[in-house]
C-alpha cells in the first residue's frame, strides 16, 4: 500500500525557560522534544504511537497537524508538505486531542456549523454530516445547549464529530480517550473501528497497550524523541506482549540516553 | 446558501459571541452610556451646589462704624449688615471661624473724613503715604474661605468697597459699559475650545476602555481555554484569524466607545454648566464629522491591535490586563497631554506618531484649525501601525510558545 504520511527526519527542541531549568536543574537552554524522527503511515492503517509521558508523541502529532513548526525535517501529508502546504495539510485531517477545546459559550450545533465553514464546506453537505455524526454519537438531543452546560462525556463527543466534520481521509487522534469515562471511551474507540472500516488513515497516540494490540495495524515506539521500535504489532512485541516489549526497550533506551 | 470566506467566518463568530452574551453586551455598550450619564450628572449637582447658595439664606453679616453714604449701596447689593460695636469684633471673628457667621466688616474711626480728606490731597499725597499705604483707612472684611455663604458675602462686599473707591477717584475704568460684548470670541471658537479640550481625551479614554473589555477576553482568553488551537488545525489562514479578531473586535470596541461617547454628550451640559450655552456642535461641517470618523476608527484599530498583541503574549486574561496597565498609563499621559495644548500641532512630524496623531487631529478638527493633509496622514499611519499589528499577530498565532504558553 502507498504511504499516505511520510515523516522525514523531524526535529523539534524547545527553549527551557529559566523557570524550567531551576525546576529540573539543569543548565542545558534546549531541550530536544523530537530528534530525527522518521516514519510512514499507509493508507488505510490504524498507525498507533507509544511513548511514556514527554517521549515526544504530542509534539510529533502537533507537528503533523501543522500547529507548530519542525526546526528541520518535513513530513508529507496526502503528498502535501507540511512545511510549504500548512493549509492544505489541515484541509486534508482531522485532529482530536484532549487539550483542543471547544468554546463554552456556544452549542455543538453552531459550533459543527463554524467549523465546517472553516473547512469550506457548503452549508448542504455540512447540514447532512452534522445529522449523521450528531445522531452517531447521540449528541443530536443536546445539540441546542451550551458546551459548558454539557458533561465531559458529551464534550468530548461533540469534540470528535466536529474534528471530522469535513469528513477527512487522515484523523490524528491524540490520546483521546483521556480523562472519559469507560462508555465515552468505548464510544471513541468504537468509532475508530468505524473510520478504519471506511477506509480511513488513523494515527494514534495513547497509553493504552490493550488499544494498540486491539486497534493497531502496526506501532511506532518513542522515547526520548526517537523512534526505537516500528512495524506491525507482533512484530515490535517480538513475541512478548507489547506492554512487555514496551518496558524493555524503555529501560534499554533510558540506561543509553545521555544525562 | 453560498459558502462564507474564513475571515467572515471569524467576524461572525466573534460577532455572535458578542451580541448573544447579554450580560457582556449590558456591561459593554449600555452600562456606559448609563454609568457615565448618572456619575457625571451627579458631578455637576455636587459641583453646583458646592457653588450656590440658596435665595433664602438670611446671612449673618456684621459691621463696625458703617459710613452713612455706604449703607444704602450696601442694602442695593443685597447685604444686610447688622451694626455692632467694636467691642464685639473678636466674639464675632470666632462666629465666622466656627462657620456660624459669615462676615465681619470694620471701618476705622472717622473713615468718611479720612477718605475726603485724601480726596482733597489728591495728586498731593504726604511723604510715605502714597509710597506704603500708612496712613490711608483701612476697611478690615473678615470671612470664611471654607463656607460658600461667606464667600458669597465676602465678594459682595469687596465689590461693593472697589465700586465705591472708583466712584470716588475715577481715573479710569475697565469694560463698564452696560452692555458688555467685549469678548469677542464668536460662539464656534469657544464651543472649540471647550470641545477640544475635553472631547479628545474622553474619546480615547473610552476607546481604550472599550478595548480593555473585549480584546484580553477574546484573545487571552481563548488561549486559556485551550479553544484557540482548535480554530489553528483548520485550514484557515493565520492572518484570517488575526484579522478577523481586530475587525470584530473594533466593531465592538467602536460601539463601547459609542456609548461612553453619548453619556457624555447627555451628561455635558450638567457637568458645565453656565458654560454649557456656549457649546454648539452645529457648527462643525459634515466634512469635520466625517475625518472625526476616520481618527476614531483607525484609533480604535490601533488600540485593538496593540492590545491584542499583549494579549496574545498572555497566558491569562488576567495577565494581558496587567500587560496593558502600563499601555494605559501611556495612552492617557497622551490624552492629558493634548488636553494642555495650545490648539493642534502643525508639524508632519507629530503625525507619525501613533494615538498621539489621533489626538492632535482631535483637536485640530474641534478647534477648527484641521489640516485636512494631517488627518489623512492620521489615518494613514494608524492604518500602516494596525496592519502591522496584525502581521504580528498573524505570526505569534504561528509560534507554538505563544498558543500552548497557558
Amino acid at each position: 500500500m502507498p504511504a499516505l504520511i511520510e515523516v522525514q527526519k523531524i526535529t523539534k527542541a524547545f527553549r527551557l525557560s529559566a523557570k524550567q531549568k531551576r525546576i529540573e536543574h539543569t543548565q542545558q537552554t534546549l531541550r530536544v522534544a523530537v530528534d530525527g524522527l522518521s516514519f510512514a503511515v499507509e493508507s488505510g492503517e490504524i498507525f498507533g504511537l507509544l511513548g511514556p509521558n514527554g517521549a515526544g508523541k504530542t509534539t510529533t502529532l502537533r507537528i503533523l497537524s501543522t500547529l507548530i513548526k519542525p526546526d528541520s525535517g518535513d513530513a508529507l501529508v496526502d503528498g502535501k508538505s507540511i512545511i510549504r502546504e500548512p493549509e492544505a495539510v489541515r484541509a486534508r485531517i482531522g485532529f482530536l486531542t484532549s487539550e483542543l477545546k471547544l468554546e463554552e459559550f456556544f452549542t455543538p450545533d453552531y459550533l459543527f456549523d463554524f467549523f465546517a465553514s472553516l473547512h469550506r464546506l457548503d452549508p448542504g453537505t455540512a447540514s447532512r454530516r452534522k445529522a449523521a455524526l450528531f445522531e452517531r454519537f447521540g449528541i443530536d438531543e443536546f445539540s441546542g445547549t451550551k458546551v459548558a452546560n454539557l458533561s465531559s462525556g458529551m464534550k468530548q463527543k461533540a469534540s470528535l464529530a466536529i474534528s471530522i466534520a469535513h469528513d477527512p481521509n487522515i484523523v490524528i487522534f491524540d490520546e483521546p480517550t483521556n480523562g472519559l469515562d469507560v462508555i465515552t471511551a468505548k464510544t471513541v474507540t468504537d468509532y475508530l473501528e468505524e473510520l478504519c472500516a471506511a477506509g480511513k488513515t488513523v494515527i494514534l497516540s495513547t497509553h493504552i497497550f490493550s488499544l494498540v494490540e486491539k486497534l493497531c495495524h502496526r506501532v511506532g515506539i518513542i522515547i526520548d524523541g526517537r523512534l526505537v521500535a516500528s512495524g506491525g504489532v507482533a512484530e515490535v512485541s517480538d513475541g512478548l506482549s507489547l506492554e512487555d516489549r514496551f518496558f524493555e526497550l524503555y529501560v534499554k533506551h533510558s540506561a543509553e540516553a545521555p544525562r | 446558501m453560498r459558502r462564507r470566506n474564513g475571515l467572515s467566518t471569524v467576524v461572525r463568530k466573534e460577532l455572535r459571541r458578542f451580541f448573544t452574551d447579554r450580560r457582556m453586551v449590558f456591561t459593554t455598550v449600555f452600562l456606559p452610556a448609563v454609568m457615565i450619564f448618572v456619575i457625571y450628572s451627579l458631578i455637576g449637582s455636587v459641583m453646583a451646589n458646592i457653588n450656590s447658595v440658596s435665595p433664602d439664606y438670611q446671612a449673618k453679616a456684621y459691621v463696625v462704624g458703617l459710613p452713612a453714604e455706604l449703607a444704602p449701596l450696601a442694602q442695593a447689593a443685597g447685604l444686610r449688615l447688622q451694626p455692632v460695636d467694636a467691642g464685639q469684633i473678636d466674639a464675632i471673628k470666632a462666629q465666622i471661624a466656627d462657620k456660624t457667621s459669615d462676615l465681619l466688616v470694620v471701618f476705622p474711626d472717622g473713615f468718611s473724613a479720612e477718605v475726603a480728606a485724601g480726596l482733597a490731597a489728591a495728586g498731593q499725597p504726604a511723604a510715605g503715604q502714597a509710597a506704603d499705604g500708612l496712613g490711608t483707612p483701612q476697611v478690615e472684611v473678615y470671612f470664611n474661605s471654607t463656607r460658600t455663604e461667606s464667600t458669597q458675602q465676602y465678594g459682595l462686599m469687596t465689590g461693593l468697597l472697589d465700586s465705591y473707591k472708583n466712584s470716588l477717584a475715577p481715573l479710569f475704568t475697565v469694560n463698564s459699559a452696560a452692555g458688555g460684548g467685549y469678548d469677542l470670541a464668536s460662539q464656534e471658537d469657544t464651543s472649540g475650545m471647550v470641545l477640544s479640550a475635553l472631547v479628545p481625551l474622553l474619546v480615547l479614554i473610552f476607546l481604550f476602555t472599550g478595548t480593555i473589555g473585549v480584546t484580553p477576553e477574546s484573545i487571552a482568553g481563548e488561549k486559556e481555554r485551550g479553544t484557540i488551537a482548535t480554530i489553528l488545525v483548520t485550514p484557515l489562514a493565520r492572518w484570517q484569524l488575526a484579522l478577523g479578531k481586530v475587525v470584530s473586535l473594533s466593531c465592538i470596541t467602536l460601539l463601547s466607545g459609542l456609548s461612553s461617547f453619548v453619556g457624555v454628550m447627555l451628561s455635558l451640559p450638567r457637568i458645565l454648566g453656565s458654560a454649557s450655552g456656549s457649546l454648539n456642535v452645529a457648527a462643525y461641517s459634515l466634512g469635520d464629522f466625517a475625518l472625526l470618523l476616520g481618527v476614531i476608527l483607525s484609533t480604535v484599530l490601533v488600540l485593538v491591535g496593540l492590545v491584542a498583541l499583549l494579549s496574545a503574549l498572555a497566558r491569562t486574561v488576567r495577565e494581558a490586563s496587567t500587560y496593558a496597565t502600563p499601555l494605559m498609563l501611556v495612552i492617557m499621559l497622551i490624552g492629558v497631554l493634548g488636553m494642555f495644548s495650545q490648539g493642534a500641532s502643525g508639524s508632519p512630524a507629530v503625525y507619525l506618531i501613533p494615538v498621539f496623531n489621533s489626538i492632535q487631529s482631535m483637536i485640530g478638527i474641534f478647534s477648527f484649525t484641521v489640516s485636512p493633509l494631517l488627518v489623512i496622514q492620521t489615518i494613514g499611519v494608524n492604518i500602516v501601525v494596525a496592519g502591522l499589528c496584525v502581521l504580528a499577530l498573524t505570526r505569534m498565532f504561528g509560534s507554538e510558545r505563544i498558543i500552548f504558553s497557558h
